[in-house]
């Protein structure tokens, strides 16, 4: 076994009388434990690698639905147009950016949040319970609420404080396309980040604090030498899931931009080239570039984020 | 004086954290004082904050056929969870306690399926679902749905499995127990908290998933976030009933996250944070 197992196999356990009968029983109790495995893999393989394989074929063709005999193989003549006729770039800029600011905006919003609530304070469990929930809100509610509650320009509650302060009214979703929709998300994945941080900060040993107080260290010296890197791990977590969801996003865009002034995240691009366009082929191809994308990300917001983040404090 | 100054600016941080808080919780708190306000108060320039609840938002969100959509959000995620956690169940179980070659590997395979972008399965599903004409059907919707988060259920799955001692196997096992039995007789029973938040964060992901739903659905099985969604084109005021909606679509699972508040960071972190 090429795994470090931390319990013993059961294989070793069956009790056989000859070398060859072992063998012919190891291999019987080896069939039916991938048969436990096998459905949910098979299932998978059907429902999401097919397709995926599928959505590269189809990224390989001339495909539109408004012209279904029109069908050719196209060679990677989707991706060419793709990049020249100037929709790939900015809609990858507008995926990437938004990615970007929400789960950075969303980790610092966190981490404040985690840091208060690990306190202990009266009432902190219904503070507890009221923070996670914009995280457990619809998204296209979340979206919705946003976008008429507190965003518009007439009855929106932002507008109607910015008059309280004579400040001028802002029409978020025109003038802040980018902004609107990331304040959104960070206000989503602010509770989602702070649930794993709070994870974290309980694990932390509290006597190395204690300690850490004892020879003088002040508040923020200890917070940066010693919470930060125990966190590093916790951080991690966030934000590598907290990206690969946020590089799909689709439904903020949809309900709170349309896709405009440079918020046309990839997955609004493919739906709005599939769906309304009708061009199948190019659709596909931007479904692959999304692919190409979160695997990238997925491997770098490990590497680059973190050591900005923890320079100085590891180590 | 230390220690009195240490209690002062202690109440301080406290008062600081319930502002912070409140704040942040403030827009889920204005959609449901806005869902019992009468439209005219709703989209009135001027909030109101106080004011004698009516129901008229809620009526009129009924009125416009959200029962059909919230039965149709129901079957998919109760459907698609359902299917999540049976395919999970075993799959777990191989890869915990039962092992199989290459544990790893099948669990990067799964973890690798979870990072699948929806944008990258969607076309060839609906060209499919469309040539067979399986398109808008509900239990359609929720195979896909249960495609979509097997993933996350059977990570944490595992993750509760692990824990289950290795001495309460053997001991079923010594007494002859097969190994359905052992699965559903001694394991079940000891990591049911963990397949009821397994179920949980499985039901919260299909309930609130739009964009599969938007394309993959139109009429007949369409769900509670387009329907939702659908309110962008509105016209006139509609801040009352859309807040109505807006309640009762994200009740369910604001009351589900709330219950399961201690197994939610499980879930979301796929098992790796306890």
């Amino acid at each position: 076994m090429t795994t470090t197992t931390t319990k013993p196999t059961e294989l070793e356990d069956v009790p056989a009388a000859t070398a060859t009968d072992k063998r012919r029983v190891q291999r019987k109790e080896l069939w039916r434990n991938r048969g436990l495995l096998l459905p949910a893999v098979i299932f998978l393989i059907l429902l999401t690698q097919i397709p995926f394989l599928t959505t590269i074929g189809f990224s390989l063709t001339k495909w539109n639905l408004l012209y279904p005999n029109d069908r050719a193989f196209a060679g990677f003549d989707n991706y060419t147009s793709a990049l020249t006729s100037g929709d790939l770039w900015p809609s990858i800029v507008a995926t990437v950016l938004i990615t970007a600011f929400s789960v950075v905006l969303a980790l610092l919003f966190g981490l404040l949040f985690a840091m208060l609530l690990d306190r202990k304070f009266r009432g902190r469990a219904l503070a507890r319970t009221l923070m996670i929930t914009p995280f457990l809100i619809m998204p296209a509610a979340a979206a919705l609420i946003w976008k008429y509650s507190m965003f518009d320009t007439n009855i929106g509650m932002l507008n109607w404080l910015f008059r309280t302060l004579h400040l001028p009214v802002v029409s978020w979703s025109t003038e802040h396309p980018m902004m609107t929709v990331v304040i959104v998300l960070t206000w989503q994945f602010t509770p989602f980040m702070m649930l794993i941080l709070l994870a974290g900060l309980q694990g932390q040993d509290k006597g190395i604090l204690e300690a850490a107080q004892v020879d003088g260290a002040g508040a923020w010296r200890t917070f940066t030498w010693i919470t930060l890197p125990h966190l590093r791990m916790y951080i991690e977590i966030g934000v590598l899931l907290g990206s690969v969801i946020i590089l799909q996003v689709f439904d903020p865009i949809a309900i709170l931009t349309k896709g405009t002034g440079g918020t046309k995240t990839l997955a609004y691009l493919l739906y709005e080239r599939a769906f309304i366009g009708l061009d199948v082929g190019q659709a596909a191809a931007y479904g692959v570039v999304t692919v190409i994308l979160t695997i990238i990300v997925a491997t770098i917001a490990l590497k680059s984020v973190f050591k900005v983040f923890m320079a100085g404090g590891s180590r | 004086m230390n220690s009195s100054n240490r209690s002062a600016r202690g109440a301080l941080v406290t008062l600081a954290t319930w502002i912070l808080v409140l704040v942040f919780f403030f827009p889920v708190l204005w959609m449901f004082l806005n869902g019992f306000k009468p439209e005219s108060l709703a989209s009135s320039v001027n909030p109101t904050f106080f004011f004698k609840p009516v129901t008229e938002g809620y009526q009129l969100a009924m009125d416009r056929g959200m029962a059909g959509y919230l039965q149709n959000s129901l079957t998919a995620a109760v459907t698609s969870t359902i299917i999540s956690v049976l395919l999970a169940i075993p799959a777990a179980y191989a890869l915990s306690i039962r092992r199989v070659k290459n544990v790893e590997n099948s669990l990067s395979f799964f973890i690798s399926t979870r990072f699948m972008p929806l944008a990258a399965i969607v076309l060839p599903l609906f060209m499919i679902f469309k040539t067979v004409g399986l398109l808008d059907n509900i239990y359609v919707l929720a195979i896909v749905y249960g495609a979509m988060n097997l993933p996350v259920t059977v990570w944490m799955m595992r993750s509760f499995l692990l824990e289950v001692p290795f001495e309460i196997i053997e001991a079923a096992r010594v007494d002859g127990a097969g190994m359905f039995r052992e699965i559903v007789r001694i394991v079940l029973p000891l990591v049911l908290p963990g397949v009821a938040a397994a179920a949980l964060i499985s039901f919260i992901f299909a309930w609130n998933e739009y964009f599969l739903a938007l394309l993959l659905t139109s009429s007949a099985a369409r769900t509670t976030p387009p329907f939702l969604g659908s309110f962008v084109d509105g016209r006139g005021q509609f801040l009352a009933v859309l807040s109505a909606a807006a309640t009762i679509a994200a009740l369910p699972v604001i009351i589900a996250g709330w219950v399961a508040q201690k197994q939610l960071v499980r879930g979301l972190s796929m098992g790796a944070i306890k």
